[in-house]
């Protein structure tokens, strides 16, 4: 009983011990962005490793969304008879909703957990130790042009998942459904606001990018330096980072959309 | 006195010529006078001075009081058992680590009171070469030894490439620039860190287990760079090793650890005469002593009958 007493003690002290030091972890990345004018090089690099090289998983994912969606918005339309609406619902489906989600989820899986990987094995290594006895600031080189990096291109690819699903929707509906081509098109345009629905989107794929970057880059540095604390460190951050962002999805959706 | 025999020791070894053998004796000699008063006497001979030095790990001491000083242009060797945080020794003088008492001057600064951009650029000035080399795994050996370069001087291209070539010809691995950090041997990375740890003409270099998992050949490459690096540059050396051999052959002044206290401090001939039990046992490499083949347990019958 008294040992699972401690043991209920210890985890709450842990996890409050981590939640204290992944905010000041934050709060000195955050600081350290400014520095970052000056050697932007570094985040364009980070700029391909995190956002370039998930461009290819976010297209055909999206593509596929998309596709999906028009195939089964038809289905349900249609008993309607209302399938000219096939546009609307991909697209209102696609830029408030799945771009952001599915692309975070999916930037969590394939940048965050190498992120994490990276630092965590470079810690393991011993290169952030020796980085800091070179005086060159870790925080500054290595965490901040990867936490800014991911924090720009995960709306840019939320962005892109939308606009290529619309595009899967509009090749299934359109040319394989036989919806019409001008109601598909004019009734999308009339029914999407701008403000309303895509800029929400893209300020919940900010979100999403802040938040998954914050955790991959705080899991790599924070995790025990062996193989095993690197890959428990690494399953963390994408089981973390999912439930966040769909944690978040319903905060944000409750307070966008909610009127 | 009996500095004689261990510079018999330092011929065979470093096979330098007869000047730098007579600089090193006279080192020797210089060491050997120092242990005497060292204890007590703060000087200013002394580039780090170690004051008082508690650190806890989890709830395990690892040091409980720890003196220690390391004099100007000298190689000085920290041994110990391995656990007694030799490792943790250098990570603290380099205040990555904060101790929970106690003091480390470098140079007359308190590393540990300095605020985060003083003690960067204290941090220039220190060398430290890890076990496991370090280097940035995405960078050639050339970017390597470039890096602290490019990170702290906006000195021209042309110029750094003469810097870098230096000293990779310096350790031996100039034909080896265009080669990634994953393609080397484990010596070769040691003398790649090496030349990195270097290129910025630090004050101070810290070697952490330098000889650990080498073959004798590459041992002998070492032993044989740090001692001429530390003569040529007039570095101050720090080696922790448990290699008594390599490491004593070239030191000028041990301190040996355990327990989390200095038990035995001077030249290596002092040490090789002493008779306390726990130099000898750490000199001689006995499996029991002062420190116990067991690690610490409850008693044996009673863990064998009592379940």
């Amino acid at each position: 009983m008294l040992d699972w007493l401690q043991q209920f003690g210890r985890f709450w002290i842990d996890l409050a011990g981590s939640f204290g030091r992944s905010h000041i972890f934050l709060s000195r990345i955050l600081l350290s962005i400014p520095s970052l004018v000056f050697r932007f090089s570094l985040v364009v690099k980070q700029l391909y490793a995190s956002g370039v090289l998930t461009l290819s998983i976010i297209l055909v994912s999206g593509l596929f969304v998309g596709m999906v969606l028009a195939l089964q918005g038809y289905n349900t339309l249609v008993g309607f008879g209302a399938e000219e609406s096939l546009g609307v619902v991909v697209a209102l489906t696609l830029v408030r909703e799945l771009g952001p989600v599915v692309s975070g989820l999916l930037f969590a899986g394939r940048a965050g957990s190498a992120m994490t990987a990276e630092i965590g094995l470079m810690k393991a290594t011993e290169q952030l130790a020796g980085l800091e006895m070179m005086a060159v600031d870790p925080y500054k080189r290595i965490f901040a042009p990867r936490f800014l990096a991911g924090f720009i291109a995960l709306p840019c690819l939320a962005a892109m998942f939308s606009a290529i699903g619309v595009l899967g929707g509009y090749l299934v509906g359109v040319e394989v459904l036989g919806v019409d081509d001008g109601a598909f098109w004019s009734q999308m345009k009339s029914a999407v606001n701008f403000v309303d629905d895509v800029v929400n989107g893209l300020i919940k794929a900010l979100v999403f990018g802040f938040v998954v970057c914050w955790i991959a880059i705080f899991q790599g540095a924070d995790c025990i330096p062996t193989s095993e604390g690197v890959s428990r460190a690494t399953t963390r951050t994408v089981v973390y980072s999912s439930l966040a962002i769909l944690g978040l999805d319903f905060l944000l959706t409750a307070v966008m959309f909610s009127v | 006195m009996t500095d004689s025999t261990s510079d018999n020791d330092r011929n065979t070894i470093v096979q330098s010529d007869s000047t730098v053998d007579a600089t090193l004796a006279a080192a020797a000699v210089t060491a050997g006078a120092a242990v005497t008063t060292e204890s007590t006497e703060q000087s200013s001979e002394n580039l780090v001075e170690i004051r008082g030095l508690h650190f806890t790990r989890g709830r395990k001491p690892i040091f409980t009081g720890l003196d220690i000083d390391i004099p100007r242009g000298k190689i000085t060797t920290i041994m110990g058992p391995s656990g007694t945080g030799k490792t943790t020794l250098l990570k603290i003088i380099g205040a990555q680590l904060k101790p929970r008492r106690g003091k480390v001057h470098f140079d007359g600064h308190n590393v540990h009171k300095l605020r985060r951009r003083k003690l960067f650029e204290l941090r220039k000035r220190m060398g430290m070469l890890f076990q496991s080399g370090a280097l940035l795994t995405d960078l050639t050996v050339f970017e390597n030894v470039a890096f602290p370069l490019r990170e702290h001087t906006e000195l021209p291209d042309r110029l750094i490439r003469h810097l870098v070539l230096m000293r990779l010809h310096a350790v031996g691995l100039r034909g080896a620039r265009d080669m990634k950090p994953a393609e080397l041997s484990g010596g070769m990375s040691r003398r790649v860190a090496l030349a990195r740890a270097l290129v910025l003409d630090p004050e101070i270099i810290m070697y952490d287990e330098p000889f650990t998992g080498q073959d004798p050949i590459s041992m002998g490459v070492l032993v044989e760079l740090i001692s001429k690096m530390n003569q040529a540059l007039g570095l101050t050396s720090v080696i922790v090793s448990h290699d008594i051999k390599e490491a004593l052959s070239i030191s000028d002044h041990v301190v040996i650890i355990s327990d989390g206290k200095v038990v035995a401090t001077g030249s290596p001939t002092r040490l090789a005469a002493s008779d306390s039990p726990w130099v000898r046992q750490f000199l001689d490499g006995a499996a029991d002593g002062p420190v116990p083949f067991q690690y610490a347990a409850p008693d044996y019958a009673d863990d064998l009958l009592g379940s």
